[in-house]
């Protein structure tokens, strides 16, 4: 077991399944049985073995792990290069955690050409997992791309009635902004000779360039997170595509832009991401106050969570760049959670809409007389939404604030109204739908979740809660990884010195030394946030300056060890 | 007899389908070629094959390069590359065109031996090392594809196609033979050695730069590249479908290995000046393939834009100049040879109640009522839009790899800009395919020939990812050919 290449058995394996469905003959009702029952193993399969790598792994090491390299394309130096850490890691499992989730929930309700919406939803995990964990630029971009085909026809067979548009949009959108990303990593490997991902992370690349590379980079993740202007794709995206699609859409797709952030801009680029963080900043809070606004209106569920999905994916953005050790890991955790609770929100739009095939908030109202336990599952994951601490939204919103205020006071501010417009419309959209009188004449038969759609949701009610509880599981995973990519952006800012060999202490000594009055002298980080201490390398050099110095006699550790102790910085080691 | 076969050894496989294509021309005439069309289609994709065959042994047994006919003719690891290419469509496209004119009971022998004749004059345009050889090759295989445009005499949109091809080509030949006058003229030799020899001392004289643009302006007439691309939409709707599949493919490479032997070999030194046109007919070609064919309704129509924009993206590869260049060129030319004859392999399958039909809404349905054409013609789609896992992807990636390093950023930005609107329309036939309701059935059946070719290139289209090595080492040693030092 020890020597198995994990990675590429947890990518491939939903593609074998697809490639046995494929051949899946006979009559309709068998091959639909078959296709699911397959398409549901395969995944949970894909599940249980994606758990081996959360097993395997180790959060003490920022390094990447589980590698797996060999040849593709020798003369371009292209390579078949897999490996995770703490940061690409925990989205994996997210996407083999979603995938079964979405093929049980389609049981009951995709009921034509289920073969191929089987094949088309395996397909997409192999693309998403191998997404996460692809090490190599043309690797990435193969599997980021390849993501489109499968959910392009997702969207346009088995969505609603303006699929055809809406798969349009989804497709050409987010094309037209990756291509410019390829350019950009065409023009990056160039200059550094070499299409891998950790090598390229070490490189830096000239500064008139980076800001070029970053505008390519932000085309194709800003249309993908969605940004606001360009989160447009996204409402007819989600209204128009069958629950299991939104569920994925939301859930790891939109992901993946915020991830390209955290992957290439922030590590690779430092000095244009620094230089561009304001518009980064402008542009998420715009979408969070703006996008709640939008989401007040809405008289479609689905649109009015998918606006939330713009607003939520603001704070990412936002803690992606504030580049504090809270804010990233928060901006992470934001987007796990994110992944979970409005995957399981459309889920819940998608129960009520198999029941009565409409999405209108107005045609609902008093659910919770005919349906007490949706009610119940509805409001766990409305007040994860809304940020209700003890669950998952809680912990992500909080430490992204937390850190962003570190950074930028305003940002933070402005920010924080974003968490009282969404609590405003989900409460009004839960109330709306499910309190009040049961008056409509159709809905007084309705039916409470079966026995498939508990187990639908059961898991990721679980996960809501265990994250909220005890993010801790979460975060030390992460924690190594996000410390070293900040220090390494700072490093290469030049606002701590580059870590000096041991024996080069003398001159590396003064410089350094301001590092550690800085941790002393911070404000107690409130508990739930302690662990990310070694921030203090984050504070610029000239504010330690006029602190009186501490003693350092050590010096040969420039970078004073955050009281974590054994996540000491590895500036240089990538 | 003994003294002259070395001498015309390299020329074999020429020598051989230019004797076969006329032992089945006289065995057609003279023989019972009206009654047993069929034989005649079978004999001469097989001839085909075993041209290419002799292509593949000749340079295996010549070594780096072989000349012929006094320097006229040149056998080299590029020229074998590409022939196997053109006589490997020629051959595909003349096989399964056998059924189609069949049904049309347009099945005459004529047919396959124009085919032959038109990929002779191919593989000659492909070896050629001079003038002269060039304007041969080219002048053999124009005037068999303009009779074979015409091919269906008795139907107005085919006359018209040949006639229409035929104007334009004549023009562009002469805007060839000026070209090439004017450059013997002031070089003083025909041979592509010579010329190089002469033009790499220092700057080359204007009239030799006038003659080079002429020469590239009939050269990008047969790629049908803009701005000398007007008459490939209306060429390629109104020839028999089986003659536009072949026209989309064997000659259009053929053209290509011309361009690159002449820009290569006798002009490689002129790169500053003849760049600047091919980045200008390459930037022209994408953009006009994209958006002009987004309103299409007519499915060869709009293969035949998407055969201008494809020519532009390998131009951009030609326009880096250097061996890079040339490779992604030679990448983006096999993987476009997979591509297209896969897609064409459906277009001629297209079929209502026997009646063959060319209208894009004609596919309505086909996810349903024949899902695993819809599936190939689906991935064939992608492909030419160039999204990963496919083929096509790596065909775009090679050129615009070789445009970046070249500092041609304009070109590669404008390339994936235009190759984003291009995905419209390619996205528009799987969208009729798989999200339209069926309005009249296409007919099941087929044909073997066709099905073999369908899935062969589908596995090509889906699979080149998995093995992608054995392409990209030919095209390489292809390349490295045409650039010694």
């Amino acid at each position: 077991m020890n020597n198995w290449p994990l990675l590429s058995l947890v990518t491939f394996l939903p593609l074998a399944g697809a490639a046995f469905i494929m051949f899946v003959r006979g009559d309709d009702k068998v091959v639909a049985a078959n296709a699911r029952h397959v398409a549901l193993l395969t995944s949970l399969g894909t599940f249980l073995l994606s758990l081996g790598i959360w097993i395997k792994f180790d959060p003490t090491t920022p390094d990447f792990q589980l590698v797996e390299k060999a040849n593709w394309l020798p003369q371009l130096n292209i390579t078949y290069h897999m490996g995770v850490d703490g940061i690409s890691m925990l989205f994996v499992i997210l996407s083999t955690f979603l995938t079964p989730i979405c093929i049980l929930q389609s049981f009951g309700s995709i009921e034509k050409r289920v073969k191929e919406y089987m094949v088309a939803f395996l397909v997409l995990e192999t693309m998403m997992v191998g997404m996460f964990c692809a090490l190599d630029f043309v690797l990435f971009y193969f599997f980021f791309e390849g993501v489109l085909i499968p959910m392009f026809l997702i969207i346009g067979i088995w969505g609603g009635p303006r699929r055809v548009y809406a798969a349009f949009k989804f497709f050409l959108y987010t094309l037209a902004g990756s291509v410019l990303m390829l350019v950009a990593m065409l023009a990056m490997s160039w200059h550094a000779g070499t299409f891998d991902i950790p090598t390229l992370m070490g490189i830096p690349f000239p500064v008139s360039m980076q800001y070029w590379l970053w505008l390519a980079f932000f085309a194709s993740f800003a249309v993908k997170v969605p940004m606001w202007p360009f989160h447009t794709w996204l409402p007819d995206a989600h209204v128009e595509a069958p629950t299991g699609g939104s569920v994925i859409l939301a859930g790891v797709l939109l992901k993946m832009g915020a991830y390209g952030f955290i992957r290439f801009s922030v590590p690779m680029l430092p000095e244009a991401t620094e230089y561009f963080t304001p518009l980064i900043y402008t542009l998420s809070i715009v979408a969070i106050i703006y996008t709640s606004l939008v989401a007040l209106a809405q008289e479609d569920m689905k649109k009015l969570i998918a606006y939330s999905s713009v607003a939520h994916m603001g704070f990412v953005t936002i803690g992606i760049f504030a580049m504090t050790p809270q804010a990233v890991e928060g901006a992470i955790f934001q987007m796990l959670s994110h992944g979970v609770v409005s995957g399981a929100l459309f889920l819940c739009v998608g129960v009520v809409y198999d029941r009565m095939h409409t999405r209108e908030i107005s045609r609902y109202g008093g659910l919770v007389h005919r349906m007490p336990r949706y009610a119940l599952v509805f409001m766990v994951f409305m007040l994860a939404a809304v940020g209700l601490p003890g669950t998952s939204g809680f912990v992500g919103e909080f430490l992204v604030l937390l850190g962003a205020f570190r950074a930028n006071t305003w940002v933070a501010l402005l920010a924080s109204t974003g968490v009282v417009l969404g609590a405003a419309y989900m409460l009004l959209l839960y109330r709306r739908v499910v309190f009040g009188k049961l008056v409509r004449e159709d809905l007084k038969n309705i039916l409470d979740l079966n026995m498939r759609e508990i187990v639908v949701f059961a898991p990721l009610i679980a996960v809501v809660l265990w994250m909220g509880i005890y993010p801790s599981s979460y975060l030390n995973v992460m924690h190594v990884s996000v410390d070293n990519l900040i220090l390494n952006h700072q490093t290469s800012l030049g606002k701590i010195p580059v870590q000096a060999p041991a024996q080069a202490a003398p001159e590396a000594a003064p410089p350094a030394a301001p590092a550690a009055p800085e941790a002393s002298g911070a404000p107690a980080a409130p508990a739930s946030a302690a662990e990310p201490q070694a921030l203090t390398p984050a504070q610029p050099a000239a504010e330690g300056a006029q602190q009186p110095p501490t003693p350092a006699p050590e010096a040969t550790t420039p970078v004073a060890a955050p009281p974590g102790g054994d996540s000491v910085p590895q500036a240089k080691q990538e | 007899m003994s003294g002259a076969l070395p001498v015309m050894a390299p020329a074999l496989p020429e020598i051989f389908l230019a004797v076969a294509a006329m032992a089945v021309l006289m065995l057609g005439v003279f023989g019972k070629g009206e009654e047993h069309p069929r034989l005649f289609f079978y004999m001469g994709a097989i001839l085909l094959v075993l041209a290419g065959g002799l292509a593949y042994l000749v340079t295996l047994k010549g070594g780096v390069a072989a000349h012929a006919f006094d320097g006229l003719f040149v056998q080299d690891g590029f020229a074998r590359f590409m022939k196997l290419m053109v006589l490997g469509a020629s051959a595909f496209t003349l096989a399964m065109a056998r059924a189609w004119f069949e049904r049309e009971k347009l099945a005459r022998f004529e047919y396959p031996v124009l085919v032959m004749f038109a990929a002779l004059g191919m593989c000659v345009m492909i070896s050629a090392n001079d003038l002269m050889a060039l304007y041969m090759g080219l002048e053999l295989q124009s005037l068999s594809l303009y009779v074979i445009a015409a091919y269906h005499r008795d139907n107005a949109r085919s006359t018209e196609a040949g006639l229409k091809y035929f104007m334009l080509g004549a023009l562009a030949s002469g805007l060839l033979l000026f070209g090439m006058s004017l450059v013997y003229g002031y070089a003083g030799a025909t041979g592509f050695e010579q010329i190089a020899k002469v033009l790499g001392h220092g700057h080359a004289p204007v009239g030799v730069q006038i003659g080079m643009a002429f020469i590239l302006a009939g050269l990008a007439f047969k790629v049908a590249a803009a701005p000398f691309h007007m008459w490939t939409p209306d060429v390629y709707e109104g020839a028999p479908t089986p003659v536009t599949a072949f026209f989309a493919i064997a000659p259009k490479i053929a053209a290509f290995a011309l361009i690159i032997r002449v820009l290569t070999g006798p002009f490689g030194d002129m790169l500053p000046q003849w760049q600047p046109i091919l980045v200008l007919i390459s930037i022209l070609s994408m953009t006009i393939g994209a958006f002009g064919a987004l309103g299409q309704t007519n499915i060869k129509r709009l293969m035949a834009y998407s055969s201008i924009g494809h020519a532009g993206y390998a131009l951009v590869g030609l326009a880096v100049g250097n061996q890079e260049g040339v490779t992604g060129v030679l990448v983006y030319l096999a993987i476009y040879l997979a591509m297209n004859m896969g897609a064409f392999a459906v277009i001629l399958a297209m079929r209502v109640k026997g009646r063959a039909v060319e209208g894009i809404d004609d596919l309505a349905g086909l996810a349903r009522t024949n899902p695993l054409m819809a599936l190939a013609m689906a991935l064939f789609m992608f492909s030419m839009a160039g999204i990963p896992p496919l083929a096509g992807f790596f065909g775009k990636l090679y050129v615009f790899l070789a445009a970046v390093h070249a500092g041609l950023y304009t070109l590669a930005i404008l390339g994936v800009l235009t190759s984003a609107v291009a995905a419209f329309y390619y996205l528009r036939i799987v969208k009729v395919m798989y999200f339209d309701e069926p309005v009249e059935a296409l007919d099941k059946a087929i044909g073997r020939t066709m099905s073999v070719v369908l899935t062969v290139s589908t596995i090509v289209v889906a699979f080149f990812f998995l093995v992608p090595m054995p392409v990209l080492r030919l095209s390489e040693a292809a390349a490295k050919t045409l650039f010694p030092h």
